[in-house]
C-alpha cells in the first residue's frame, strides 16, 4: 500500500497570534511551528500500517522552504520520503489542487490528512482533495483499518459515532482517536540522523489560482473583566444570566 | 439566481441550525436583491422554513438519502444549485455539512469560506468574516469565484424571523454511488448535542472522578444543555471522547458555556472562544479561566453546583 500523509505546518498551540503588514499577514516572529496535531495522529497511524501490514509512507506539504524542518520531523518519525510543493499556501482549494497533482502522479492508495489544520481551521483540503482525485472520503476519522482494498473507518458525528466501509483509493480526515495519544511518536536521535539522508523532493506548483483571498485579519475585541459573584449569592448569578446576559 | 440554502433535518424535523442558515440566506438574498430557495431532504413538513424567509422549497424524497452520505448529499445540492442558477450556496457547520461542503465546492467549482460568523459585509466583492487560529482571530475573506459556498458557524447568526410564503416543488436529483456505506450508527438520540446546543455545561478534572458527574448532568438537564468536558477528563475515560472540547476536541459556539473545575488552559479556551457568555466555577481564584470568563464564582463545585441547580429550578418554575 502506498500512503501519503499530508502535513500542515502550523503555529504551536500556545502561540501568541499577531499580525503584521497592516494586519494582512500572520506574524511568525517568535512562533514555533509544529506538525498539525490532527496530522500527527494520521502520521502515527500510517507508521502502524507500514510496520504491521507493509506500506510505504510519503509525507507532503504545500509551503515555502521554512516548512522543511516540519517535514524533516515527519521523516525522523519514520516517513520514507518527503515532498514539498514550493508555493505559499493561500487557500484550501489551491492546496487541494497542488496535493491532487502529487496524489495522481504518485498513484497513492491511501491519503491521510487531518480533519482540519489548527491555523485556518478550514476543514476543506481533505474533502476537496478526495473529490479532485476521485477517491472515497471519510472525515473526522477516529479509527481506520485496511484489508486489501477494503477499508473500515469510524468517524465522529454530532452526538455519537458512525462506522462505515469503503474502498481504496481513499482520503481520510483524521483526528484525535485515530491512534492512542500515548502512541504518538517523538523523533529519537537515530530517527533524526536518518531523516537527514532521506529524500526531500521540491516540486514547483502546478497552479497559482486561488478561489478566495484573505483581505485582512482582525483580533477579537478585548473582553472586559470578569464579574465575580459570591458563592453565597447565586441568586445574583441567575439574575445576571437572565437580565444582563439574556442567555437563560 | 436565488440564494440556495441546504436545510438539514433529522427524522423529518429541521435542525435549529437549518433555521439559522435559512435566516442567514435571507439576509444575503436581501443584500443581493434576490430570493431564497431551500433544499430539504426527506424532511416531511417544510412550512416552518417560511418563518425564516424561504421563498421556495425544493423537496427531495429519496430512500438513498435516508442515511447521511457526504457525496450523495453534495450531489443533490449541486444539482439544485445548477437548476436554480444559484450563485451563493449556504450550509451550516454541523459535522455533516462540514463533511459535504468541500465536495460540493469542487463540484460547483466554487470558492468555499468556512466558519463564517457574520452576514457578508459586501456581496460584490463577496466579503465574509470567518474565524481563524482556533478562534483567536478573524480572517476577512473574499470569495472570488462566480459561484460561492458559505459555511455559517452554528449559533453565530441566530434565528431571524421574517414571514414569507413559500412555494414547494418536488425535486429528484440523480444520486451517484456514494462509495461509502454506513454499517452502524451509535448515537444518543435523546441528548442535546454539543454542536446544536445553545447552552453547554462542561466540567474538568476538578470534578475528581466520573462518579461526580451526576450533578453536571442534572445542571445540564435543568438548562436543556449539552454536557462537555476538558481533554484530561476524556483521556482518563471519565467521559466519552465526543464530549471533549478544545483545540483537539470539539469546538463550542454556544450562547452560554458553563465551565466547572476547568483550569482554562489555552488549548481548552481555543475551542470555546466562539461561545458568547462564559461562566466559570473554580476553587482557584488564579485559574486562567477567570480571565476569559464573563461571570465567575470562586468556590467549590461540590458546594456551588447543587445550590445553583436549586436556584435555577426555582427560576424556571417562576418563569415557566
Ligand atoms: C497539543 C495540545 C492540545 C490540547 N488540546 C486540548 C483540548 O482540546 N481541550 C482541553 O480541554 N485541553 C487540551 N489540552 C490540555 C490542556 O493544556 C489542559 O491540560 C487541560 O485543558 C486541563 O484540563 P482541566 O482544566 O480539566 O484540568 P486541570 O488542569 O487539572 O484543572 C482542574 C481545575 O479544576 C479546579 N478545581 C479543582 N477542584 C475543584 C473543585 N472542587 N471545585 C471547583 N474547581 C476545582 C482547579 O482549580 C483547576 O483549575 C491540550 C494540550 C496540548 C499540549
Amino acid at each position: 500500500m502506498k500512503i501519503l500523509v499530508c502535513i500542515s505546518h502550523v503555529p504551536d498551540t500556545t502561540s501568541k497570534i499577531n499580525f503584521t503588514d497592516g494586519d494582512s499577514k500572520f506574524d511568525t516572529n517568535g512562533v514555533q511551528f509544529v506538525i498539525n496535531p490532527n496530522d500527527e495522529f494520521g502520521l502515527t497511524r500510517a507508521m502502524w500500517f507500514k510496520e504491521k501490514q507493509g506500506a510505504t509512507v510519503d509525507v507532503v506539504n504545500v509551503g515555502g522552504a521554512e516548512t522543511e524542518p516540519t517535514l524533516r520531523k515527519a521523516l525522523a518519525i519514520g516517513a520514507d520520503t518527503a515532498i514539498r510543493v514550493n508555493t505559499t499556501a493561500k487557500d484550501g482549494f489551491q492546496v487541494a489542487k497542488e496535493l491532487a497533482k502529487v496524489v495522481k502522479d504518485g498513484g497513492y492508495d491511501l491519503v491521510i490528512a487531518g480533519r482540519e489544520s489548527i491555523d485556518y481551521n478550514g476543514a476543506m483540503v481533505p474533502g476537496m482533495l478526495a473529490e479532485l482525485t476521485n477517491a472515497n472520503f471519510v472525515t473526522n476519522c477516529i479509527s481506520l483499518d485496511v484489508d486489501g482494498t477494503t477499508a473500515k473507518a469510524t468517524r465522529e458525528i454530532d452526538g455519537g459515532k458512525e462506522t462505515v466501509t469503503t474502498s481504496l483509493p481513499l482520503v481520510i480526515g483524521g483526528q484525535k482517536g485515530l491512534v492512542e495519544e500515548s502512541d504518538l511518536r517523538i523523533p529519537n536521535m537515530r530517527g533524526i540522523m536518518m531523516a537527514r539522508k532521506k529524500p526531500l523532493t521540491v516540486l514547483e506548483p502546478a497552479t497559482a489560482e486561488t478561489e478566495t483571498t484573505t483581505v485582512k485579519f482582525e483580533k477579537p475585541v478585548p473582553k472586559g473583566a470578569v464579574t465575580l459573584v459570591d458563592a453565597d449569592n447565586l441568586d445574583e448569578l441567575v439574575n445576571l444570566l437572565h437580565n444582563e446576559a439574556k442567555v437563560i | 439566481m436565488s440564494v440556495l440554502v441546504y436545510t438539514e433535518s433529522e427524522n423529518g424535523k429541521f435542525k435549529k441550525t437549518a433555521l439559522e442558515v435559512a435566516s442567514y440566506a435571507k439576509a444575503v438574498a436581501d443584500q443581493m436583491g434576490t430570493t431564497v430557495t431551500a433544499i430539504a431532504v426527506n424532511a416531511g413538513d417544510t412550512s416552518e422554513l417560511e418563518k425564516y424567509g424561504v421563498d421556495k422549497v425544493l423537496k427531495v424524497s429519496n430512500s438513498a438519502l435516508d442515511t447521511f452520505n457526504a457525496k450523495s448529499y453534495a450531489a443533490a445540492i449541486k444539482q439544485a444549485a445548477e437548476k436554480e442558477g444559484t450563485k451563493v450556496v449556504i450550509v451550516s457547520q454541523s459535522a455533516d455539512s462540514k463533511y459535504l461542503a468541500p465536495i460540493l465546492a469542487v463540484g460547483l467549482q466554487a470558492g468555499y469560506a468556512s466558519n463564517v460568523v457574520e452576514a457578508p459585509s459586501s456581496t460584490s466583492p463577496f466579503t465574509v468574516k470567518r474565524t481563524a487560529f482556533t478562534n483567536k482571530a478573524f480572517n476577512i475573506t473574499t470569495i472570488d469565484t462566480d459561484v460561492k459556498v458559505v459555511g455559517v458557524s452554528n449559533n453565530s447568526f441566530g434565528l431571524v424571523e421574517t414571514a414569507a410564503s413559500a412555494t414547494t416543488e418536488d425535486f429528484s436529483p440523480v444520486i451517484p454511488d456514494s462509495g461509502v456505506t454506513v454499517q452502524s450508527v451509535d448515537k444518543a438520540t435523546d441528548k442535546v448535542t454539543i454542536a446544536d446546543a445553545e447552552i453547554v455545561v462542561s466540567a474538568g478534572r476538578g470534578m475528581k472522578g466520573p462518579e461526580n458527574w451526576g450533578m453536571i448532568e442534572e445542571l445540564a438537564g435543568v438548562l436543556g444543555a449539552a454536557t462537555a468536558c476538558s481533554k484530561p477528563v476524556s483521556d482518563l475515560g471519565w467521559r466519552p471522547h465526543g464530549e471533549h472540547v478544545g483545540q483537539t476536541g470539539k469546538p463550542v459556539a454556544a450562547n452560554l458555556y458553563i465551565a466547572i473545575g476547568i483550569s482554562g488552559a489555552i488549548q481548552h479556551l481555543a475551542g470555546i472562544n466562539a461561545s458568547k457568555v462564559k461562566v466559570v466555577i473554580n476553587t482557584d481564584p488564579e485559574a486562567p479561566f477567570f480571565k476569559a470568563a464573563d461571570y465567575g464564582v470562586v468556590g467549590d463545585a461540590f458546594e456551588v453546583v447543587p445550590v445553583l441547580i436549586e436556584k435555577l429550578k426555582a427560576f424556571k418554575a417562576a418563569n415557566a
